[in-house]
Formats: structure tokens, sequence, C-alpha cells
């Protein structure tokens, strides 16, 4: 087939539309200015004011916490979710099921973050719990949504998966309990390393739904960084933005040099 | 596992057993509690939720804790009253404000799709023909932005568009005066195609790289301008994905309020952001219930449906 100019220019011009604003505003977050578009010259005065932040600090401690545990909350309930959609053909309720756990992928944030908080409300005016809101009922939100992430990816795992192997340890008289942790589980480790990183990252960076259920005092990172944007620039956040842009690079990069590494050298059979 | 020695078996692990035993005396199966577990999660904080805003789109606000009037209320002769208000309904119908909300969102969200789908299929199309070495670097600059902050990437185009930004910076080095564009209808297109373009491009590429050469060519040699085969092959071919690509774009666009609070102006109206400002500006917690509600008969409710008609097509 001919090669044309098109589809490369296309998407040179494509990734630069990505990645101009990102790079602008980590060049920007090493300004010395406040003004965060005006180069004044080089300085890390910014990643100082934010590490001697202790609001700042704070809520990403908070938010790293509330990630992790509804993370892992989202990993055990959703893969529990995944097994029973994928393994019991026929149970009563297993549409219902289906169609609920995928729901609140479609489902705006702004209604997840209201039904939650009203039914906190509720269950606070009846039952006397959660007495109050903070981390607790951001957990409970965060690893309802999670939770739909972890079932697709975890499902779309099992329904791959060669069923012989678990039907040979059967046959050798392993319980299925055994069979789940012996077998089943150490292959769709992957999947379920790759939706618990799903959560923790969805969970981090949600803004919509914490901000309806969180309480005075359990201000998450992205309801602080969302306050001091809407006020305008703050060269801080530039500098909060450019060390997470880090990570996340330095982890990208890490798994698919993984990806490729295993796919240069087959694994050994 | 590389052998199994028939006289020495390895030891069983008896836990497991044992605890299935337990639970099995109980009359409890494996079974039922790997169903009974996500479903008790699910209906407690999913469905009910949902249901209790229904509940409260019926009630009224009014001063106190919690901020609106109870549905049911009981007297000292032991009558029980339900009081239903459809206020909150009538009002979404005759306050302009609502419908206009619900009709902007969707122009919004449509357009943005398309912008998307036009600038995310020639990438996804160019990854995908591109040589293997280069596919999985061009495809991890995809991921990446995937994977860092929404929030953020919203913020670093506020510092793209704003009067003295990047943008008019480099518009005034060749002395064109600067254009606003923060606070406009313009940005909330922009921050949405920039934020889900990822969203477009992934399953556009799984799609067409699994388009086999061989038609393209089997068109070329027929005579057919590349353009036509594009047109008669290539997109017809690449229907599953341009769909999963718009609903992932389109869907989550409907309900964005980030996006337009942070970069449109105050006459950019969408759904999103009505209903935060009614329960959080106004403390209307029964009228932003009923925006919820409505909003999910009208654009919730036949996406899942569409989705699922889809998905039988698929299974066929």
């Amino acid at each position: 087939m001919r090669r044309g100019w098109f589809l490369p220019i296309a998407a040179a011009l494509g990734f630069v539309f990505l990645y101009a604003p990102i790079i602008s505003l980590v060049v920007f977050s090493f300004n010395e200015s406040r003004l965060v578009t005006v180069w004044s010259g080089f300085s890390t005065k910014w990643y100082g004011e934010l590490l001697a932040d202790p609001q700042m600090l704070g809520a990403a401690w908070l938010s790293l916490q509330i990630a992790a545990i509804s993370a892992t909350i989202a990993l055990v309930l959703g893969t529990l979710c995944a097994v029973a959609l994928v393994r019991f053909r026929r149970f009563r309720g297993r549409t219902v099921l289906a169609g609920t756990v995928s729901a609140p992928l479609v489902m705006p944030d702004v209604i997840t973050g209201l039904a939650l908080l009203l039914l906190f409300v509720a269950m606070e005016g009846t039952l006397g719990w959660p007495a109050g809101r903070g981390m607790l009922t951001i957990i409970i939100a965060h690893s309802v949504f999670c939770m739909a992430y972890v079932t697709v990816v975890v499902q779309s795992r099992l329904t791959d998966l060669d069923l012989s192997l678990e039907e040979a340890a059967m046959d050798l008289g392993a319980s299925p309990v055994r069979v789940f942790f012996d077998i089943t589980l150490p292959i769709i480790a992957p999947a379920l390393v790759s939706g618990w990183l799903l959560g923790f990252t969805l969970s981090l960076d949600d803004l919509v739904i914490a901000s309806f259920v969180s309480g005075p005092g359990s201000s998450t990172l992205p309801m602080v960084i969302f306050s001091k944007v809407r006020l305008g620039v703050s060269p801080d956040v530039n500098a909060l933005a450019t060390i997470i842009i880090g990570i996340v690079a330095l982890g990208v990069l890490g798994a698919t040099l993984f990806q490729l590494r295993g796919r240069a050298q087959p694994a050994k059979g | 596992m590389s052998s199994f020695d028939i006289d020495n078996p390895p030891p069983r692990r008896r836990t497991w057993t044992m605890v299935e035993r337990g639970l099995a005396a109980v009359g409890i199966s494996g079974k039922m509690l790997v169903i009974a577990a996500p479903a008790i999660w699910l209906t407690v904080f999913f469905l009910v939720p949902l249901a209790v805003v229904f509940g409260i789109s019926l009630s009224v606000k009014q001063f106190g804790r919690p901020p609106y009037s109870d549905l049911i209320t009981f007297d000292e002769e032991g009558t029980v009253q339900l009081t239903l208000h459809l206020t909150n309904y009538l009002r979404l119908f005759t306050d302009n404000l609502y419908v206009a909300a619900y009709l902007s969102s969707i122009r919004i969200a449509f357009i943005s799709t398309v912008i998307t789908l036009l600038i995310g299929y020639p990438m996804a199309y160019a990854i995908a023909r591109a040589p293997d070495r280069w596919r999985s670097i061009l495809l991890m600059l995809v991921i990446l932005p995937f994977w860092t902050s929404f929030l953020l990437r919203v913020y670093a185009l506020t510092g793209f568009m704003r009067p003295n930004g990047v943008i008019n910076q480099l518009l005034g080095v060749f002395g064109i005066p600067p254009v606003v564009m923060m606070q406009t209808d313009f940005a909330v297109y922009v921050g949405i195609v920039y934020t889900y373009l990822p969203f477009m491009i992934l399953p556009l590429y799984t799609n067409l790289v699994k388009l086999d050469g061989a038609l393209l060519e089997a068109s070329a040699d027929l005579g057919a301008r590349p353009w036509r085969t594009f047109l008669s092959v290539t997109m017809p071919l690449s229907m599953p994905g341009i769909i999963a690509g718009s609903m992932l774009v389109f869907i989550p666009a409907i309900g964005e309020f980030v996006i337009p609070s942070l970069l449109g102006g105050p006459s950019t109206l969408m759904i999103g952001r009505v209903l935060w400002d009614e329960f959080f500006a106004n403390t209307n917690w029964p009228r932003a219930a009923a925006v919820a509600v409505a909003m999910l008969v009208v654009v919730v409710i036949p996406i899942m449906l569409l989705q699922k008609a889809q998905d039988a097509v698929v299974e066929k």
C-alpha cells in the first residue's frame, strides 16, 4: 500500500495537541514568577512551597489512603462479581447483577455523588450510621464505582481463561476454593494488578463524588486543587502536577518496557 | 508444577476444606457467598441510593437538618401521612433553565464527540499502520495522559488558553491581537476533546489494528483511489470501534461538571453544573434530586438500553 503523508502529519499534530499543554505545565512549574505564563527565570521555589503546605500534604495523604483502601475493597468485591458472572452461568438475578455492576460506568458522577450523599444522610437519620461524613463515606463511594472497573477488567480475563486447567485441578481432587486460589488467581493476577491500579487512579482523581460525600475537615487532594485552581493560577499546582506526571510517566514507561521484554523473550513453558 | 509424585502426594491444605465444610454445615455454599457479597454491596450502595434520590425528589426544600421535608409523617392520633410534592418536576418543565441545560449538554457532548472522532481516527489509524517498534511507543503516549489526573489536565488547558496564556503569546509573536478563549463554549469543546481523546483512540486502534491489509490492497488493485478505499472498506469495517469510542466520549461528556466549571463561562449551560449549583449554591436538595432523576430517565437509561442492544448485535 502506498504510504500517504496525511496520516503521519495528522497523528503528529494530534500528539502535539495532547502534549503541548502538559509540557507547558511542567515548564512553568520551574518558573520564578507567580504569573504562570510569563517566563522570568528558573526556580524550584514552588516545589519548596508545595512541600511546606500542610493543607496540600494532608489532602494528598488522605487521598492516597482513600485510594488504596477503596481500590482494595473494589478489587475483592469486583473479582467476586466477575467470578460469579463468568463461572456461574445461571443463577437468579444474574442479569440484574450484570446490569447493576456496570451501571456506574455510564452513571454521571454528579448523580452517583448526590445519590450516595442522600443515602448517607438518610441512614444517619434512621440508623445513626455513618455518623457524619468523611473518609469512611468517601471510601464507600469510591469502592462502588471502582468495583465496576475491576469487574470489567477481571471479567474479560476470566472469559479468555482456559477452562481445562481448572477442570484438571478439580479432577485431581482439589476443592473449588483451592482451585481458585492455586490455579485461577495466579493466572488472572495481571488483570487483578491492572484492576487495582485503575481503581487507585480513578479514586485519586475523583473530584465530584468526593465533594458530595465528604465532610468538614476531609478535603481530598482534587478538592483542594479545584478550589485553588478556581481562584486563578497557582504555580504550586503546577509543581504538584509535574510530580504526579513524573510518577505516572515512570510507571507507564516501566509497564511498557516490561511488556516489551515479555514479548521479546517468550515465557519458558 | 513440573512433576507429580504418585507415591508422595504434596500435603493437602486442610484449611480451605475445613472452611468449606463449616460453611456447608450452616447451609451456606461457597457459590452463594461469591454472589452475595458483591450483590449486597451494590444493592445497598448503588440501587438503594437511587431509590432515595427518587424519594427525596418528591419532597420540598425546608430549613433544618436534613434540608428537605419528610415524605412520611406520624401525628398523635397515629395516622400516617404520606406527602408527595410534584413541584420539583413541574419546575423542571416550566423553568426554561432546565430544558435548555439538558438540550445544551446533549449538543455540546455531541459536537465534542464528532470533533474527537475526527481527530482521533487518523491518530488511531496512523498508530495501527505504524511499524511494530514504533507502535508500542505511540500507544504508550496515548495511554500516558489517560493515567494522569483529569483535573490537572483541564488545569493545563487553562494555562494554555487564558488571555496571557501560551496560545495568545504565540499569536502575539506574529502580531495577532489576543483571542478570548477562556470562559466560552469553545473552551469547553477543546476541554472535552482534549481530555477524552485517549478514550476515542484506544477502541479505534484495537479495531483498526485487526484490519486485514489484503482488503485494502484488493481495493487498490481494483482501481479505487485511497479515499474511496477508506470510505467503502476501512470505515465500514471499523464501525464497531467508531461506535465504542464515540460512546466512551459522549456518555461522560453529557454529565461533565469539571470542564464547564473551569473552562466554560457563565452562559455555558450543562446539566451536571446545574445539578451541582442546585445542591451546593442553592442547597435545594429535592430540586437537585429531581434534576438527577430526569437526567437518569432522559439520558442514562436510553444509553444503557442502546448499549445492551448493541451488545446483543455484537454477540450474534
